[in-house]
């Protein structure tokens, strides 16, 4: 039997070749691949600043009286941390403590949530939202097909928002505002997945070109560049941020995929609770580790071995332009190696020296303290 | 420095500049379609090549590509500048980003690839 599958679009689909982006297909949707190649971009947003079609993500709406009871029931993290006006990203959890999505849940007012959700996981995220929702006063609405978003990244996004937002520089890391663009209700966030400071701006698909023009204007100055998901992917894995479905997924659990402090035991009940407590009190076997190397290009699916054993694959790998060198992460057995140990990583049949290294591999400007006081 | 008219190219997108001592390297269009080389790996000098064969590796952000031995023949020389500077291939795919130098087996098997205005139109039909 064969299944048709059409490609979907962003509403940002012909801005992107206007601008030259290279095509390709991303579980589903054509996004850029690159524009003027990944290492430029990549230190544009290191740099300066770059702009990123993100419109793939999903949102999730989730309103009522006991909108708060359903996200700390389905979140490993504390809803209480979000306050109206902030975000905390979180881990949507099973009940065998694997991981549905990881998320970002921004509380816009006590009884009014927006879910920030993967791509490739937003319908079924929203049937679990839904299912978990019984008996709740609480309304679940997946409105991923009216918005697009923007990501603008980059240590000199602040100073381009001095004119255009200047309530969005007073936000926190996580934090976000309601504001009217071009006329339309949009939401603006101190967020983002490249390890720099910046924002995320969900916005209705009618403004969407006119504000990706207006942020490549309002960059100009500064150096800006459009850039796409192969830099995406070197900047959120330099700093050490998951990619769902590669890095954690149904059957890894968080405190397996290093993330531990999204975990808040001591909340109350929440699915995969008890498995988790169990992991926190005796440990878990196999934990998300990083790696660096020299001497080639460490991918997906690679296989690491420890003392000449294996001692797992890697889950994502790429070559790191920050560091100039190979950084990678896997599961790995034993789940405690400390940075340094030796490991070998076989790239083409060949066995190539490695060493375990701290996660995230570089702390960009969304890791500074302080952002927005 | 050869002309990108001077040499021949394979369907695998390496060029070989003919001679006694043919060098050879990756095509503008390939480099290109890579992306960002950051990593290079060479044949050793002495190795024997066979045409159509793997003998390289070039690793761009993206992936990994193979390289094609475009005839039959012995390693001369490599280019170590492209393994310390692989962004080289990028550059000058053609000058400075040269990948080795080989003693054909037989001279004959180079005159079999595509000139430049064929490997042109080979890649706008491959383009369709």
């Amino acid at each position: 039997m064969s299944t048709a599958t059409t490609i979907q679009r962003t509403a940002l689909n012909q801005t992107m070749r206007k601008y030259g982006g290279k095509m390709v297909d991303f579980h589903g949707w054509e996004m850029p691949i690159q524009f003027a190649g990944i290492i430029k971009e990549h230190e544009a947003v290191r740099k300066a600043a770059g702009l990123f079609d993100v419109s793939h993500m999903g949102q999730v709406f989730v309103t009522g009286a006991d909108a708060f009871k359903l996200l700390q029931k389905i979140n490993t993290n504390d809803l209480r941390k979000a306050t109206p006006g902030k975000g905390v990203y979180s881990h949507v959890t099973n009940e065998n403590a694997g991981l549905v999505d990881d998320i970002i849940a921004f509380c816009l007012a006590a009884d009014r949530y927006l879910v920030i959700v993967n791509a490739t996981t937003s319908t079924k995220d929203f049937e679990w939202f839904k299912s978990q929702a019984t008996r709740m006063h609480v309304k679940v609405e997946n409105k991923s097909s009216a918005y697009s978003m923007i990501a603008v990244q980059g240590p000199s996004v602040p100073g381009m928002f001095e004119t255009f937002a200047p309530e969005a520089l007073k936000l926190p890391r996580f934090g976000i505002v309601e504001k009217d663009i071009m006329g339309e209700h949009c939401y603006v966030s101190r967020t983002g997945y490249t390890g720099e400071d910046g924002f995320e701006v969900t916005a209705p698909h009618s403004i969407i070109d006119k504000l990706w023009e207006y942020f490549m204007e309002l960059g100009k100055p500064c150096g800006i560049l459009p850039c796409g998901l192969g830099a995406r992917d070197t900047l959120r894995l330099e700093s050490g941020y998951l990619l769902y479905g590669q890095d954690v997924d149904d059957f890894h659990t968080t405190y397996e995929s290093g993330y531990g402090w999204v975990v808040a035991l001591d909340k109350g009940e929440f699915n995969g609770r008890k498995i988790l407590a169990d992991q926190k009190a005796n440990g878990i076997k196999r934990r998300l580790t990083g790696l660096t190397l020299t001497g080639g290009v460490p991918r997906s699916g690679c296989k690491i071995f420890l003392e000449g054993k294996q001692a797992g694959e890697l889950a994502s790998a790429t070559y790191s332009p920050t560091l100039k060198k190979g950084i990678g992460v896997g599961y790995m057995v034993p789940p405690d190696l400390k940075p340094g140990t030796p490991l070998e990583v076989e790239i083409h049949g060949r066995r190539v020296k490695a060493e375990a290294a701290k996660v995230p591999f570089h702390k960009g400007t969304a890791f500074n303290k302080g952002i927005g006081a | 420095m050869p002309k990108p008219e001077e040499v021949k190219y394979t369907k695998t997108h390496e060029w070989i500049h003919p001679g006694a001592e043919a060098q050879v390297g990756i095509s503008g269009h390939a480099q290109h379609e890579m992306g960002d080389v950051v990593f290079v790996e060479l044949p050793k000098v002495g190795q024997k090549l066979e045409k159509e064969k793997p003998c390289a590796v070039v690793e761009s952000v993206k992936s990994a590509f193979d390289i094609y031995a475009p005839v039959s023949g012995e390693v001369t020389a490599v280019n170590d500048a492209v393994t310390g500077e692989p962004a080289l291939l990028n550059q000058a795919p053609l000058e400075g980003g040269w990948m080795f130098k080989m003693k054909p087996s037989n001279p004959a098997e180079a005159e079999t690839l595509m000139n430049w205005t064929a490997y042109q139109e080979f890649i706008k039909q491959a383009a369709h």
